[in-house]
């Protein structure tokens, strides 16, 4: 049985929850529409659609869009051999869906990462800790905001906090960016808003479409 | 202040006997206090800098946490902010073991994005196979004299580096460096084989066979590493599969599945290799799937340098990179005399890539398991989210319910056997 027809079988159950499933390269994708039904969406198509296996979980911040979150969960058969990958959104105000630690145990360490890299919490999980940054460690790195040179913190007892030389340097892209060209760095101050740099492209639309895709809007604007 | 008492020792028999009293009896074991031990993160057997916090009763493990992170460099943030083809250096550093398998898994997967990957000439599939299992020697060669070495046998390791040596030798003949390797490009490689590297290669297969008798010969029937690994660290097929164990620790625990047969890429389909699985799950089946491995792995390179298109150094210049001069780099004479190519060059330096945007999610069967990269594109040549699915990871997350119940000593049995690389793990 090929993916999409297991994704129907999903759909079939859940009817409205569900849309999709996209096919693109090859790989089926559903929508769940309701991140709050995550779990009981993942625990039916383990136990009757034969996902027994968990490849990936991740999350995707859709900085400057809402809802902010997207959570990714890549589910596997191993008797099958069929992939399956299910994404819901999550705004930013709540920031939390249920866990799926209760389906797979191997979500255990994914969900903490993707807590510890972008702070959405997994209500129910047992132990939802920062696992590669410190504990106590203050930002979610992985945020588009959050400068690739990092931040400095207030504890300077406990790790290494000053920002790394990298901070304004020259191949540093920006959050939110529509298009390459929008995040591209070398068109633009560093560490400047993607959506200020957007607003400027959008008003600079013509003069663009003009000179085709490689066009590099306005003067580089000096660094502070 | 306490007191002291003295301590009767009676002779080993009678040691015995009284003990086999207070086992029958229904005497309630002493309270005792336990202990937290501090493993790692610098410890010779955590390979690395994997830290345990190790809680303990007597001499048994009654609790296991794992604290990670302390090589975290943030990969898949780094990979947000540069194009596509810039990335690929910092694959080598993924699994610093094994970095050619990992620039075929990142290639393949930017190349999955791009459609690309059903287009790739065949001498190109041929040649990646062919570092991808070089890589597989090269990491099971370590990870075994590692693992021999920590419960013991400190031999094996100098008697496996030998190999390895040449490996890397083979490695900077093919890519001019040795570790760092960086030898794919996005849509092909960065040069074809240098001349007489296929002869090389053929006499590394006939000589690594012998070590790998030898390494056997050292181990497999060893009464002391046989002790030490039989039945420590079984993991069930239910819960290898439950915690998303993949490579040799999952096939080690009996399940077959091995992604170059669950979902063949590149020209896998098309060469016959056996998959090796365990029976038992436990340290020593994990020993004996990597000893197998190695073993089809040379078969693999057999039969690729037979059939390799265009032969060992390649008279017909069979193409080793896709015919798309918007995604592979022009030839540098080219560059220099023409005007489209040049073009191309700048393009494709300052631009990258022009991946169409959407979500793909490729992995591929590495020494440590399933390498995987979710790639969330936009559009452009930089991808807006790329996830790193590190198979160490992964694997170092059944530690806490692998350890409990057993002996501080089979701590390194079972780190061992797991074969993690924390470069992977932390990203």
């Amino acid at each position: 049985m090929a993916a999409v027809d297991l994704a129907q079988k999903l759909k079939a159950r859940f009817g409205a929850l569900l849309s999709g499933p996209a096919e693109f390269r090859g790989e089926t994708t559903l929508q769940v529409a309701e991140a709050e039904q995550i779990a009981r969406v993942c625990a039916y198509a383990k136990k009757e659609l034969g996902f027994d296996y968990l490849v990936d979980l991740t999350s995707v911040d859709n900085y400057g869009q809402e809802p902010r979150w997207t959570v990714v969960y890549e589910l596997c058969g191993l008797a099958h051999g069929c992939h399956l990958r299910l994404k819901t959104e999550v705004s930013e105000e709540s920031s939390e869906l249920p866990t799926v630690t209760g389906v797979w145990r191997t979500a255990e360490w994914h969900e903490r990462e993707s807590y510890d890299m972008m702070g959405i919490r997994f209500r129910g999980h047992p132990d939802l800790r920062r696992i590669l940054m410190w504990e106590g460690y203050p930002f979610f790195p992985l945020r588009k905001d959050f400068p690739l040179a990092g931040k400095s913190s207030e504890m300077p007892d406990i790790a290494f906090t000053d920002p790394a030389p990298l901070e304004g340097g020259p191949f540093v892209t920006i959050a939110g960016g529509s298009d390459a060209v929008a995040r591209e760095p070398r068109a633009r101050a560093p560490e400047t808003d993607a959506l200020e740099t957007n607003a400027r492209l959008e008003r600079r639309k013509d003069i663009r479409e003009a000179h085709g895709r490689s066009y590099r809007p306005g003067p580089i604007e000096p660094r502070q | 202040m306490a007191t002291i008492a003295e301590l009767e020792v009676g002779e080993p028999a009678a040691r015995a006997a009284q003990a086999a009293v207070v086992a029958s009896s229904d005497l309630p074991d002493l309270p005792a206090e336990k202990m937290v031990l501090n493993m790692g993160p610098s410890h010779p057997s955590t390979h690395g800098v994997l830290r345990i916090l190790l809680e303990l009763d007597g001499e048994i493990i009654t609790k296991a946490a794992p604290d990670i992170g302390y090589l975290h460099r943030g990969d898949e943030k780094i990979a947000e902010n540069m194009t596509y083809t810039q990335f690929i250096p910092y694959t080598d550093r993924l699994d610093y073991l094994a970095p050619l398998a990992n620039n075929v898994a990142y290639a393949l997967a930017v190349e999955k994005l791009m459609g690309l990957d059903q287009q790739l000439p065949p001498r190109c599939q041929f040649i990646r196979v062919i570092c991808c299992e070089l890589a597989r020697i090269s990491a099971h060669l370590l990870g075994l004299g590692a693992f021999a070495m920590d419960v013991g046998a400190l031999t094996v390791f100098m008697h496996t580096f030998t190999e390895r040596e040449k490996i890397y030798n083979l490695c900077e003949a093919l890519t001019g460096a040795r570790f760092t390797t960086s030898y794919t490009r996005i849509g092909g490689l960065s040069r074809d084989l240098p001349p007489g590297w296929a002869g090389q290669c053929r006499k590394f297969c006939r000589e690594v066979v012998v070590n790998f008798d030898e390494s056997e010969k050292l181990l497999t029937r060893n009464r002391i590493f046989v002790d030490r690994t039989r039945d420590v660290g079984v993991i069930s097929k239910e819960l290898a599969i439950d915690y998303g164990l993949s490579g040799p620790n999952l096939r080690g625990s009996g399940v077959e599945h091995d992604l170059r047969k669950a979902a063949p890429y590149l020209v896998y389909d098309q060469l016959q290799f056996d998959v090796p699985v365990g029976s038992v799950g436990d340290c020593y089946d994990r020993y004996l799937v990597r000893m197998e491995e190695m073993r089809q792995s040379v078969r693999l390179l057999h039969q690729c340098l037979d059939r390799l298109p265009g032969g060992a150094d390649n008279p017909s210049r069979e193409p080793v990179n896709v015919p798309d001069a918007k995604t592979v780099l022009p030839p540098k004479d080219k560059v220099l005399t023409s005007m489209e190519e040049l073009i191309h060059q700048f393009m494709l330096v300052t631009q990258g890539v022009n991946a169409p945007s959407g979500e793909v999610y490729f992995g591929a069967e590495n020494p440590k398991g399933e390498l995987g990269f979710y790639i969330n594109s936009k559009g452009g040549g930089t991808p807006h989210r790329l996830k790193i699915r590190a198979p160490s990871f992964v694997n170092l997350s059944i530690l806490p319910v692998l350890l409990p119940g057993h002996l501080i000593s089979d701590v390194v049995s079972i780190l061992g056997s797991i074969d993690f690389v924390m470069g992977e793990c932390d990203r």
